[in-house]
């Protein structure tokens, strides 16, 4: 791991009328590493992460960035044409529900081409070779590159949307509860992908999940969120296999009663 | 020997001629006057001038003539004049809390200042066609309902009287910049409520009819309540900067619509009632009505409501309530497309020629 | 009738209005292929009959003008027809349908034959100046999108194309690249006359009238159509000839003759036709 950090969140905070969602968190990301955010729904992780996406406007707070250039950046301090701009370009999001980060009315060979044809690649041939090797990459047939995403199961909609996300190989990446809302045989298998993937391209990932065994299998450090705040962090093995703050206790206890 | 296609020029000249002829209809039939138009098919007129975005009845009623009935097109022939007008002074905004009451009611009180004034209005006929009006007869001059007088008692309008208590928001004049002309500038998106109210003014009354009816039905539903509709005359008036104070420049009839609709509150103001505004030219007032539903959804943004219905759609809304655009497009189809198309036949023959191809090099 | 007994102002419009105009041709001039909105007037034609062109033309033409109109290539349309009646009445300008004696030719459709000159100016008319309308209905969308040269969906619109039908679909009206950086739609074209936009020497002005937007090609300005590099672009081409010049270059109308489906091709741009006629050429 390099001595540079990759992305470095300070004091983020975020606050709907009197209820404050995100209470000043902060964490800091190396290349190559995977961090989850773990914690029951309104723990304020999605929208942390949609912080970080540049989705949603924080109150308080800095994510500060290293750019393809080598650059620091704070994500929150530029205009939001610049913001855009940046996190199209270098930043991948993986969406829980797969429609929403798929265009459903082309083809999986145009869906994993299309960041490829934004990047500037105008050869047809080489768009549609790079996106079958993907399509391979996820597990996929490669003869499905001209079917509809609307054909293909959730599971494989999901694959497919990793494939458009990953496409570019960008350094950071965030997903938001990838494996939600899919059959668990299907979730361990797409984990499996997923582990192989974030090691091979060697990217950054920063994971929200309220399945503590997707934290274990992907995640090297992780962050337990309660109500906006980060009551612990850690090595994921250390946390979980040994909680510190009650609220882990419960949330670890949880699953095992489960 | 092929011959190409020529007589352009006096194909138009031919059906301009034929227009003409049918126009005037039968020869036989006495030909319809500009007054007759105005006084006895009044309604008509208001809608021209509404939508025309032009107050002249005289003017309007000549553009129904020309239009042969065709009130769409007799609204493009209004509009077309406007264009052409200087632009003399802007007025003063005009006083509906002054207007000479010729209509009043609320649905929202039993009773009021200034009372519930039916007027002249459909609302509670039969719609049994009445053939009396079938046969002309030179009517003996009947006593004509007497011209409203201005109002004996005061006759606040509903917004204030709500107002008086705060129970609605309050439109902050004050503060505001000076209107924008959707005429002057081109309209961009988000457009601000001045921009958006005078593109609803102007607009379509059956579009904005249907928009403001799929908000009843539940698409961005807003609990409307009509607390009042006026219709009557106000004057308008103008401050030259030669003598800077106002002068009343002549009178025009409008119809305002004031609706009141579900309350919102906030951390810095206490639950008040929403509103949604309609005003044209004449007696319009289900154009009126319908304004007032869609400029109250049009608000969803501003008053933290997630737009997700048609009518809380701006752009979709403002893009398409204009019937001299719409027209103007739709019937654009009957113009030659032909060089278009050739392009298409000669891509769809060349489609089809490889996809034969490759049937039979599968085969 | 002269401009003084029709009562208007010298090509209708008002000289404020015309001013209006003319700062947007500035303005788009300066950044080539970028719309710029523009408070476009209601004209006594109707939206979707050549407004945009119209107002553009309004505000450019002098006395000393010579205007040619021209719809589908030639002159004789009745829609061409009216707008030069329209120009004759309110500017009482010189026309012509040579476009070589042209110093203005407003165009529906179509670019002539004859290669434009520098010093003459193309108004084309203009129904959706927008390229990525098809692909994203919001204006406030499409207006990030230029502004962040994010075209991705353009290309997977033609990605598409060749994917399911083996070439990209778009006949007319096809989506150009202007100096690398603006996204244009050239107005219904047909794919044929889209080489004629690059590097014409002439000025390329371009109006719609509804949409009320105004987007220009200044002389010699690059103009390339979408492509991929081994799916050129490539424009239609006829086995037939002109039945009535010979032509084998200029495009084609096809007109049915009977009701056996007997066709006849003969050239789209009538001035073009007529003088390769008058030099002695023959079918």
């Amino acid at each position: 791991m390099s001595e540079v950090p990759l992305l470095v969140v300070d004091h983020l905070a975020k606050r709907y009328r009197e209820r404050p969602a995100v209470r000043g968190v902060g964490f800091t990301l190396w290349p190559g590493e995977v961090l989850a955010l773990v914690g029951e729904s309104g723990s304020g992780k999605t929208t942390l992460l949609n912080m970080i996406a540049g989705r949603v406007a924080p109150n308080a707070g800095s994510v500060r960035f290293r750019v393809e250039s080598g650059d620091i950046v704070d994500l929150v301090a530029l205009s939001e044409a610049e913001r855009r701009m940046l996190v199209r370009r270098e930043i991948g999001f993986v969406h829980q529900n797969p429609r929403d980060g798929l265009r459903l009315s082309v083809s999986a060979g145009a869906n994993i081409g299309e960041p490829l044809m934004a990047a500037g690649a105008r050869h047809y041939g080489s768009i549609r070779h790079t996106a079958a090797l993907w399509l391979e990459r996820v597990e996929m047939d490669p003869r499905r590159l001209d079917d509809l995403p609307t054909s293909f199961s959730g599971g494989m909609q999901q694959r497919l949307q990793i494939a458009r996300a990953l496409v570019t190989e960008p350094r950071l990446v965030l997903m938001d509860e990838p494996t939600g809302g899919l059959d668990v045989s299907v979730q361990a298998k797409l984990l499996d992908l997923l582990r192989r993937l974030v090691g091979d391209l060697g990217i950054s990932v920063v994971l929200v999940t309220h399945d503590l065994g997707v934290a274990r299998l992907l995640a090297h450090r992780l962050l337990v969120m309660q109500q906006g705040e980060v009551v612990e962090s850690g090595v994921t093995d250390q946390v979980l296999d040994d909680p510190q703050h009650p609220y882990t206790q419960l949330l670890v206890s949880s699953v095992l009663a489960a | 020997m092929y011959v190409a296609v020529k007589g352009g020029e006096a194909a138009i000249d031919a059906g301009h001629a034929l227009l003409a002829e049918r126009r005037r209809g039968d020869a036989a039939v006495p030909e319809l006057s500009l007054a007759q138009i105005r006084e006895q098919l009044s309604l008509a007129v208001d809608r021209v001038m509404a939508e025309g975005a032009l107050y002249d009845p005289d003017l309007a009623a000549l553009a129904v003539k020309q239009a042969r009935g065709d009130l769409i097109e007799a609204i493009f022939l209004l509009r077309a004049y406007r264009t052409t007008l200087p632009r003399l002074a802007e007025s003063e905004p005009i006083d509906t809390g002054r207007m000479r009451v010729e209509r009043r009611i609320s649905a929202t009180f039993k009773d009021l200042p200034g009372g519930q004034i039916l007027g002249p209005t459909f609302d509670y006929t039969h719609r049994l066609l009445d053939f009396a009006l079938a046969a002309e007869r030179p009517e003996p001059p009947a006593a004509r309902a007497q011209a409203p007088a201005a109002p004996a008692e005061p006759m606040p309008r509903v917004a204030a009287i709500l107002g008086g208590e705060g129970l609605i928001e309050q439109e902050n004049a004050a503060a505001a910049a000076a209107p924008g002309d959707l005429t002057r500038a081109p309209l961009a998106y988000p457009a601000s409520r001045d921009l958006r109210l005078q593109a609803l003014a102007r607009g379509d009354e059956g579009f904005l009819l249907a928009m403001g009816y799929s908000t009843q039905r539940g698409y961005g539903h807003s609990h409307p309540f009509a607390a009042e509709i006026r219709q009557g005359r106000v004057t308008v008036e103008i401050v030259p900067p030669e003598l800077g104070f106002a002068v009343e420049i002549g009178e025009i009839a409008i119809t305002e619509c004031q609706m009141v609709n579900q309350f919102k509150g906030s951390d810095a103001a206490p639950p008040q009632f929403t509103s949604g505004y309609g005003l044209s030219f004449g007696g319009a007032e289900r154009k009126a009505m319908a304004m007032a539903l869609v400029d109250r959804a049009l608000r969803a943004a501003e008053l933290a409501e997630e737009p997700q219905a048609p009518a809380q759609d701006q752009e979709f809304v403002l893009s398409h309530a204009d019937s001299v655009e719409a027209s103007g497009f739709v019937q654009h189809l009957k113009l030659p497309h032909y060089v278009d198309f050739q392009s298409e036949l000669d891509l769809l023959r060349r489609l089809r020629r490889e996809w034969s191809a490759r049937r039979e090099a599968a085969e | 009738m002269t401009v003084a007994t029709a009562g208007y102002n010298f090509a209708y419009l008002d000289e404020q209005t015309k001013r209006m105009i003319r700062r947007a041709i500035l303005k788009a001039v300066a950044v080539p292929g970028y719309q710029v909105p523009f408070a476009g007037r209601e004209m006594p034609l109707p939206y979707g009959w050549g407004t945009g062109g119209i107002q553009v033309t309004a505000s450019i033409i002098g006395s000393e003008d010579r205007l040619k109109v021209i719809d589908q290539g030639a002159d004789d349309t009745t829609n061409a027809v009216s707008i030069r009646r329209f120009f004759a009445k309110t500017a009482g300008v010189a026309t012509t349908t040579r476009t070589s004696e042209a110093t203005i030719i407003q165009t529906r459709h179509r670019i002539p034959e004859t290669p434009l000159a520098a010093g003459q100016i193309m108004v084309f008319q203009v129904p959706i100046p927008e390229p990525l309308r098809w692909l994203e209905p919001r204006e406030t969308e499409t207006r990030r999108m230029h502004a962040q040269a994010d075209y991705g969906s353009m290309y997977v619109k033609l990605y598409e194309d060749i994917a399911r039908m083996g070439r990209i679909a778009a006949a007319y009206d096809y989506p150009v690249m202007v100096a690398g950086r603006y996204l244009m739609r050239p107005s219904p074209i047909p794919r044929f006359d889209n080489p004629k936009l690059d590097r014409s020497p002439a000025l390329l002005l371009f109006g719609a009238g509804r949409e009320k937007r105004i987007y220009a090609l200044p002389p010699h300005t690059p103009v390339k159509s979408l492509d991929f590099e081994d799916h050129p672009f490539a424009i239609e081409r006829w086995t037939e000839r002109c039945q009535r010049c010979g032509s084998g270059e200029s495009f084609l109308d096809e007109i049915v003759v009977d009701d056996r489906g007997t066709r006849r091709f003969v050239c789209s741009d009538t001035d073009h036709c007529d003088a390769r006629l008058a030099n002695g050429s023959a079918p």
